[in-house]
């Protein structure tokens, strides 16, 4: 592996770090702060969780944030990061609430801004929405679970002893179960930049279990994770707890469930797959903010007692960090991007060029998309999405959805087909069909992604798309998560 | 190795339960032998059956001592009910007092054998057993407290009534002791056994209101 990679990657550990001082806080803060765990018993817990949960059950909530913006190069996904995590340890040193994700999502913005890309907005508005759900789903899950957990030990009557040792041990579990869903939801944030650059590949060990390159990247990220909640969280556990309203170790037990449960709602694919192939609405694959969460969670508990003991004083705190947090990140970012480029000579991201040639406004046509005045454009050479656009709008109005279309058909690859590439690629995720596929197109070069996509499908169904519903939506993301791969693969001077 | 560690802690805190409960237990006795030596006092002054009780009710009082600190330092040691271990170690604390208050008393009427005539043995009896009624519901009080936390305040119920009947015995005693010709130095004497013997319900009146502020407190 490059050594530079590597360079480029310590920002992601940086991240990773501050999300382990400060995030990880707030699944066993509470059990630390009331002593009802040992700090030493919470971090190692926690770090095995957060490990397998990021590894395990990592991928779904780093798709989401993909779509949000393709960060195309690695000194890009290095600043990136790196104002992220600046963010974080600076608002946690500050003893400011802070939240990953937001900082992420403000670093992603910032980075769309400086290499004119368009954020997509349908992205943004699911992660904006889901952070406003996830706190208020906290408190709807967290209000009457504290009422059934307290008719429980009401009717149980547990010896007060009793009752501490059981809630020591469901402390940790619920720990633990916190840790890994906090692992499956937020490695996104720490390594998910990173996904479009990864510098991993995958390797299938003895048995045929395939430790894919995503895989790889996450475990790094998830030990970086450990290694700050080893190092720094202890300080941010032992005042977490009192900040919002003074818990009951029962009341903390209550606020970590709810949290992890609402996070692995957020993360996991598999209920997703579940929801949809019952024909049941799905929840969005986002990475959510855990500090949301608990203080969600809190809230709801506050205000089932009434909300007396809330310190709203502290919440509206909490709420203007919410909104700071993605400013300052997207701020860090965009200025520390400029730097980067002209003082540090770094490429910060590959210019993604647009063009209207004959085939792609055949393609629009045959999508209906209005292209009747746009003639003028054909041929012209456009520099970035930004540019782009905007010489669409002076010409005619386009919805959100069309734009995102017109872009995705008009964005220029250079794809090679090259039998020496093909023959690198194993049959394991990409199946056998697929494989061949591809060797029957080698030697031929596309220059934009929907017509390698549409040769693909030609030659094979395993490369067509099922019907658009909720029930194929897995499958259709794996698919276009391996037309990802192809064109990430097969794509000239990366 | 885990499910050893389980086991340990599930035992340990099994144990501490069961002191606990023996702790109440000793207080619960030492009622019945202060109202018991009370009466055998009242019936034949100093006697052997007496004595006996006299050095029972010290045995009580030095385990429950014993009992005391140890449950202060296992709390302490093993980190225990973080949460609620400095009410209950206040309560643990205010029920031991107890158990010395009836010693004191035995050993004083063993010192100073008040002279108690006999028209006022039944308002002394009465007095006895209206206080040890007290803080025999302040223990189950206490119990509830650590298992059944909705009933302490049918039990802290109790303890005032209980209080307040001792309160009036006492004072009715009073009236009559200071109406009645006796010398002067002996009615004074009298008063002041009789406020010792009222001294129980009282600790215990003052301990059950703490323990129903514990209680809130465990509700929130």
């Amino acid at each position: 592996m490059d050594f530079t990679v590597l360079i480029f990657l310590t920002s992601g550990l940086f991240l990773g770090w501050s999300l382990g001082a400060n995030d990880a806080a707030n699944v066993f803060g509470t059990a630390v702060g009331t002593r009802m765990v040992q700090f030493t018993t919470a971090a190692i817990v926690g770090s095995i969780f957060i490990v397998l949960g990021s590894v395990l059950s990592g991928a779904g909530a780093a798709h989401t944030l993909g779509k949000l913006g393709s960060i195309n190069a690695l000194a890009g996904s290095f600043m990136a990061a790196l104002a992220a995590a600046t963010t974080v340890y600076a608002m946690t040193k500050l003893e400011l609430p802070v939240s990953t994700s937001q900082a992420i999502v403000g670093a992603i913005i910032g980075w769309n801004l400086f290499s004119g890309s368009v954020t997509d907005l349908n992205a943004l508005t699911k992660i904006l929405l889901t952070w406003v759900a996830c706190p208020v789903l906290a408190a709807v899950i967290a209000a009457p679970l504290y009422l059934g957990v307290e008719k429980y030990l009401r009717w149980a009557k547990l010896h007060i002893l009793s009752r501490d040792v059981y809630t020591r041990i469901a402390l940790i579990l619920a720990g633990a179960f916190g840790s890994y869903s906090l692992g499956a939801n937020n490695i996104a944030n720490v390594m998910g930049v990173f996904v479009p650059a990864s510098p991993f590949t995958d390797f299938t060990f003895a048995g045929g279990y395939t430790f894919t390159g995503i895989q790889q990247l996450f475990l790094l990220g998830a030990l970086a994770i450990a290694v700050g909640v080893f190092t720094y969280s202890k300080r941010v556990m032992l005042t977490v707890g009192g900040g919002l309203m003074p818990l009951s170790p029962i009341a903390a037990w209550v606020v970590v469930i709810s949290h992890s449960i609402v996070l692995t709602l957020f993360a996991s694919e598999g209920l997703e797959h579940f929801l949809a192939s019952n024909g049941l609405p799905t929840i969005p694959l986002v990475p959510v903010s855990s500090s949301q969460a608990v203080v969600g969670a809190v809230i709801g508990i506050g205000l089932l007692k009434g909300g007396r003991n809330v310190r709203w004083r502290v919440l509206g705190n909490i709420s203007m960090g919410w909104v700071t947090t993605p400013v300052i990140s997207a701020i860090i970012c965009f200025v520390s991007l400029f730097v980067l480029q002209n003082v540090f000579n770094q490429k910060v991201y590959t210019e993604v060029h647009f063009t209207l040639s004959s085939d792609v406004m055949d393609h629009l046509v045959e999508r209906s998309l209005p292209v009747e005045d746009l003639a003028e454009m054909r041929d012209e050479d456009y520099r970035s999405a930004r540019e782009f656009l905007a010489a669409i709008g002076e010409r005619t109005y386009l919805t959100g959805y069309q734009q995102e279309e017109i872009l995705e058909i008009a964005e220029i690859a250079d794809l090679a087909i090259t039998a020496e590439l093909v023959g690198t690629l194993e049959a394991d995720w990409l199946t056998q069909n697929q494989i061949t596929a591809l060797w029957r197109l080698s030697g031929q070069h596309f220059d934009t992604k929907w017509a390698l996509a549409e040769a693909l499908e030609a030659i094979s169904e395993e490369w067509r798309a099922l019907p658009r519903d909720l029930k194929n939506k897995t499958y259709n993301k794996q698919l276009e998560a391996k037309l990802d791969f192809v064109y990430r693969t097969f794509t000239v001077n990366q | 190795m885990l499910k050893v560690k389980k086991l340990a802690l599930f035992g340990k805190t099994k144990r501490l339960e069961y002191e606990f409960n023996e702790f109440m237990d000793r207080i619960i006795e030492g009622s019945l032998l202060f109202e018991k030596a009370f009466k055998s006092y009242l019936r034949d002054g100093i006697s052997d059956d007496f004595n006996e009780v006299v050095s029972e009710i010290s045995q009580l009082e030095s385990a429950n001592d014993d009992q005391k600190k140890k449950i202060e330092t296992r709390l302490y040691e093993q980190t225990l009910i973080p949460d609620l271990r400095g009410d209950v170690l206040s309560l643990i604390e205010g029920l031991d007092g107890i158990l010395n208050i009836y010693q004191a008393n035995i050993f004083r009427l063993s010192i100073e054998r008040p002279d108690i005539p006999a028209e006022y043995h039944r308002d002394f009896k009465a007095l006895a057993k209206a206080s040890t009624a007290c803080v025999d519901s302040l223990i189950m009080a206490s119990r509830a407290f650590f298992t059944n936390i909705d009933a302490v305040r049918d039990h802290d119920v109790k303890v005032m009534f209980y209080e307040s009947e001792a309160d009036k015995i006492s004072t009715r005693l009073k009236t009559a002791i200071f109406a009645s010709d006796l010398p002067l130095d002996h009615k004074i004497h009298l008063r002041y056994f009789s406020d010792r013997v009222e001294d129980s319900s009282n600790r215990a009146e003052d301990v059950a209101d703490n323990l129903a502020i514990y209680t809130l407190k465990r509700s929130i």
